[in-house]
């Protein structure tokens, strides 16, 4: 159980049998007033963020959330399977539910899987992924159009932009945390 | 810990404010830190030290002085509140309290009105601060606003409305907070006579007590009275209080009998609390209490 005041930014509840985090917080307490605790919250299964208030003596369930080391498998018609790598159970989340990670996915990929009461519910990929360039314009030596970096698609089908060196075939590092170029991977 | 430059700020401002008051005649004083028996207020939680307890504000004491002969005293001194952490809030912090035997809530108004200005100069701010995209002119006169026009303005609902629902703190800081203090700092004042639990009622509108709060930019920044001066109606506040207390799951410190004996020899009086970190937030465009103090409890 959390009371009012433990709430904070990243912290997650249940609420009616739903999970939540904690995306924004604000203490207010007007003069003389009640301590209020504004929070904004994200159900963690829809995304749908809204507001809310607590008082002092409102309580809060923990989320009963777990994360388990699970390998990506296959996709099929739109479902991703995944398998528990001690239990070798397994799983499969939706295209929806996986939302903008599954471009990162790829086939025996050890992946970190959400579950909320035995339920799966999100999917982090490893925070530096490595992927092939499968189109990419040529570089031009003496380009000089001032430009830093282009467009290239990796094999996933993801979109990035890359400094201008990088030529189809190649290996990139890519931070999934904020989608971007790393580093080109030697082969 | 902050840069030196604000620190010495921060040492201007207590002395642009020891000036202001002394040159006005008022005697700064100082009381004990830690009570036996702090005023009874549901919301407001004190920290134990011992059997006693931490002030949460240095009020009682100052009036009980004000009771004793003295007819203008200011204090600076820090203040102690449970489970209070925020941006605009610390769990111990600097209080600027000034007390004046025959005195009314509109008196302290026309006080903080030139305490500003004067502490604001005295900082070389000048009298515009910037908040945020705006600014906010010290100039006087300020904003005068009823609670009650304040919920008809800003609030979703009425006040009586909000009463009734049991959410006028919800409202109030939803709603209305975020709208005073823009342009010129504003007091928003009197209140509906069960949130003024020190405050005295308006005479001839027992439904209102003749409190205020002043706000700049949003943030509230002082809490003043004309003060209730009647020991026995004090006394039934302070009971209600109390009953409050216990109904939430607390546990009410005892009544503080030596300040309701005081209380008779006191006359009409106005006491301000004011926050003095926060002040100094605002007058140096800092976004968070933190930023003001030379550590704060996660520094420490």
């Amino acid at each position: 159980m959390y009371s009012a005041s433990d709430l904070r930014k990243g912290l997650k509840i249940s609420i009616d049998g739903e999970p939540y985090i904690i995306t924004d917080f604000t203490f207010s307490k007007p003069g003389k007033g009640q301590s209020l605790y504004r929070c904004r919250i994200r159900n963690m299964i829809t995304g749908n963020s809204s507001d809310r208030t607590y008082r002092s003596n409102d309580k809060f369930e923990k989320a009963p959330l777990e994360e388990r080391t699970m390998q990506f498998l296959y996709e099929q018609g739109g479902e991703y399977h995944f398998m528990d790598n001690k239990t070798y159970e397994q799983i499969a989340l939706s295209k929806e539910q996986l939302g903008d990670t599954t471009v990162f996915l790829m086939d025996n990929m050890d992946v970190e899987v959400l579950l909320f009461s035995d339920r799966p519910i999100a999917v982090t990929p490893p925070v530096f992924v490595e992927l092939t360039v499968t189109k990419a314009d040529p570089w031009v030596k003496g380009d000089t159009s001032g430009s830093d970096t282009k467009p290239v698609t990796v094999e996933t089908g993801f979109v990035l932009q890359v400094p201008p060196f990088i030529e189809e075939g190649e290996k990139i590092q890519i931070d999934t945390r904020t989608r971007e170029y790393v580093t080109r991977v030697k082969s | 810990m902050p840069p030196a430059r604000i620190l010495r700020q921060r040492g201007a401002l207590f002395q642009a404010i020891r000036t202001f008051f002394i040159d006005r005649g008022y005697l700064e004083v100082d009381t004990p830190v830690r009570i036996p028996a702090p005023a009874p207020e549901a919301y407001i939680e004190p920290e134990p030290a011992g059997d006693w307890f931490l002030q949460t504000s240095p009020e009682l004491c100052m009036k009980r002085l004000l009771a004793a002969g003295l007819p203008q005293i200011f204090q600076i001194c820090k203040c102690f509140r449970r489970h209070e952490r925020g941006a605009r809030h610390l769990p111990e912090f600097t209080m600027l309290e000034w007390y004046q035997r025959e005195a009314n809530y509109f008196d302290l108004m026309a006080e903080c009105e030139q305490l500003l200005p004067f502490v604001a100069s005295a900082l070389g701010v000048g009298d515009e601060i910037v908040i945020g995209e705006g600014v906010v002119s010290l100039t006087a006169p300020w904003q005068r606003l009823t609670v009650a026009d304040a919920f008809a303005r800003y609030g979703a609902i009425s006040l009586a409305q909000a009463l009734a629902g049991d959410c006028f703190d919800e409202v109030l800081v939803r709603d209305i907070e975020p709208k005073l203090g823009r342009g010129t700092p504003t007091f928003l004042y009197d209140y509906p006579a069960v949130l003024g639990s020190l405050a005295r009622l308006q005479p001839g509108n027992p439904s209102v007590a003749e409190r205020f709060e002043m706000y700049i930019g949003g943030v509230e920044l002082a809490n003043g009275f004309s003060e209730l001066c009647d020991p026995v109606e004090q006394r039934h506040r302070f009971e209600d209080e109390q009953r409050l207390i216990a109904k939430l799951g607390g546990e009410p410190a005892m009544m503080p009998e030596p300040f309701l004996a005081a209380l008779p020899a006191m006359g009409p009086a106005a006491g301000i609390a004011l926050g003095v970190d926060r002040l100094l937030m605002l007058l140096l465009g800092c976004q968070t209490i933190a930023e003001v103090v030379s550590f704060s409890p996660e520094t420490l």
